[in-house]
């Protein structure tokens, strides 16, 4: 080997060990979240310091986290689905009409999930056949399913009050042992076979790719066309299933149920670290990331500061996540804003 | 199973072209191509920007498919309506591409193994398994001795001439018998270059055949079996190493752009 590439390599190796060593998967976003519960257990003793609070983001973050897992699928594709809010409702609809109408919660369940997958089936056709970006067909089927909950209630709410107690609130919305919600279980499970999906399964694999580099993907022999329109699917089956929970808990659906997830759930991926531009992806990391988004609210209430700080203080939180892991991704990016800067000066 | 038992059969010819013709609605990217590798050659395809190398590759390995003519592989008739990428690396088909054979941000080990996984039967990648043939590439085949690349490193933080390394290996690995390289050298440092060059060699010594898309020309003629020259979509020369010196070649094709000028005018 020529001595420019041993001094390179012996570079390389260095840069290996230092690797290694942070190769704990969501290292920083764990830390920062941990940091987060300190800050709050410091300047909200009497909240933090009790179980309620903690049982409390159990049962509101679930939902969120199950949409955020399925996002982290899509984006590491390289691709967006803002659909889901209209997910929440379509799916609570059909769960909440069978549940009333044919007093079936059962079949409710089967098509909230068949609801939620229809849904996808959509988006990842016209994605990947007809070639529209998937940002501008979800934002489309975003309004489209969204319509069709409110005309088919009507517009009203449904009282699911019956429910309490029997086995299908038990088995989504139940508590374990008392104190453990089911739901959080739930999404625990889900993001823990994702993660093996995506880390250990060919699809995981394929999606990686695809979101890496399309061409790459297609020279490999990958289906592109497949692989989207199963990764939609499976988005739209977690937002039934995400519907659900929310409706469960909520023992209540109404057709603006999936109002305000949209953000969250974005941030919650994009605070956990997964790349904006796709082909790397963390489920660890949003995992954590939506817990964090999930806290803050309570949180920054909690610790004296008035609500209707909430949302600016997210808004802030979420761009300076995303930006913090660009400049990491690519440090080339920090030289970029720099010369910038400097141009100014100038 | 199909692709064990062609393999082992003796044939003449890894891959035949007979009359290709592909257009693209008034386009004429290919005209009447016959093309013939044989099973341990290095062929050297030349021609200007535009002249229809990489669409004659992609109709070799199955992306597209010829609006006219025949392709024999090991001397049996490809049915077009089953030929695909897929296909085509099911016979041992493999083709690096110019910037498009390894996904940036991913790990050698799943590059290596992307579209081919050693999976169980449920479809999970067995990873231990595929890190441990991947550093075996790397080390055996390869030589990456010593310069800090392991089968966990990404892509993008080899340089160029390693790239082009990792796809080649990876095409031995899978014991290709022909491998495709599309322009491997272009914007390397002059010891990238050497290091592709001995990689495209490896290929010959291996007893696998090649065909070398390339710019630069003395590259091309110092390996090649043979020369072909394309012009707009059509084969144009076809010279045997030690036919043409590589001052002869420069201004055969000279000559060539000049006199297609004149035609194009005329």
């Amino acid at each position: 080997m020529s001595t420019h590439l041993s001094t390179n390599g012996a570079g390389r190796a260095r840069g290996l060990g230092l690797h290694r060593l942070g190769h704990v998967e969501g290292l920083p976003i764990i830390l920062v979240c941990i940091l987060l519960v300190l800050f709050f257990v410091i300047f909200a003793p009497r909240v933090f310091l009790h179980w309620p609070i903690y049982f409390s983001f159990l049962t509101t973050v679930p939902p969120m986290m199950v949409l955020a897992t399925g996002l982290t699928l899509v984006v590491a594709a390289g691709e967006i689905d803002l659909s889901f809010p209209s997910t929440l409702a379509f799916s609570g609809f059909l769960f909440s009409v069978c549940t009333t109408s044919l007093g079936s919660p059962w079949l409710g369940v089967l098509a909230a999930l068949a609801g939620g997958a229809l849904v996808g089936v959509v988006n990842g056709l016209l994605v990947a056949l007809v070639g529209v970006p998937s940002i501008i067909v979800t934002i489309g089927t975003q309004f489209f399913w969204a319509g069709t909950a409110s005309i088919l209630s009507g517009g009203q709410s449904d009282a699911l009050q019956q429910l309490d107690g029997t086995a299908v609130y038990e088995i989504f919305a139940g508590d374990l042992f008392g104190f453990l919600p089911m739901q959080f279980l739930w999404a625990a499970a889900i993001a823990v076979v994702t993660w093996f999906i995506l880390n250990r399964h060919r699809f995981g694999e394929h999606v990686l790719f695809i979101g890496d580099n399309r061409q790459v993907a297609r020279v490999a022999g990958i289906n592109v066309v497949r692989e989207t329109i199963k990764l939609f699917t499976i988005m739209g089956l977690l937002g039934g299933f995400a519907a659900l929970l929310l409706t469960l808990e909520n023992l209540n659906y109404f057709s603006t149920q999936g109002q305000g997830y949209l953000l969250p759930a974005l941030a919650g991926v994009f605070i956990g670290g997964t790349s904006v531009f796709g082909g790397t992806a963390t489920i660890v990391g949003t995992f954590f990331g939506t817990f964090i988004i999930g806290m803050l609210e309570a949180g920054i209430v909690a610790t004296g500061i008035a609500g209707f700080w909430v949302q600016a203080i997210e808004g802030v939180i979420f761009v300076a996540a995303v930006t913090l892991h660009l400049i990491v991704e690519s440090p080339s990016k920090l030289k970029t804003l720099g010369s910038f800067v400097g141009l100014h000066r100038g | 199973m199909d692709s064990q038992a062609a393999a082992e059969r003796s044939y003449q010819h890894i891959v035949r072209a007979e009359g290709i013709s592909l257009s693209y609605g008034k386009i004429r990217a290919l005209s009447g191509i016959d093309l013939a590798i044989g099973r341990n050659e290095i062929v050297g395809l030349i021609g200007d920007n535009g002249a229809g190398k990489s669409t004659l590759i992609k109709v070799l390995t199955g992306v597209v498919r010829p609006t006219a003519g025949n392709l024999y592989i090991r001397d049996e008739k490809v049915d077009w309506t089953r030929y695909s990428v897929r296909e085509a690396h099911r016979l041992r088909f493999e083709t690096v591409y110019q910037e498009k054979s390894l996904g940036e941000k991913q790990p050698l080990w799943r590059n290596i193994f992307v579209g081919r996984q050693i999976t169980n039967r449920f479809g999970f990648i067995k990873v231990a398994e595929q890190r441990r043939i991947a550093n075996d590439i790397l080390k055996n085949q390869l030589g990456f001795r010593g310069v800090g690349i392991d089968a966990d490193s990404t892509i993008s933080k080899l340089s160029g001439g390693e790239r082009q390394g990792i796809a080649i290996g990876r095409a031995m690995h899978f014991d290709s018998d022909l491998i495709i390289l599309d322009e491997p050298t272009v914007a390397l440092a002059i010891s990238e270059v050497r290091k592709v060059l001995d990689f495209v060699r490896s290929i010959k010594t291996s007893g696998r055949a090649c065909i070398y898309i390339e710019h630069n020309l003395a590259h091309v003629h110092e390996l090649a079996d043979r020369l072909i020259v394309l012009d707009r979509g059509r084969i144009v020369a076809d010279i045997k190493s030690g036919e043409m010196t590589l001052e002869e070649l420069t201004k055969f094709l000279i000559d060539l752009q000049h006199g297609g000028r004149n035609v194009g005018v005329g």
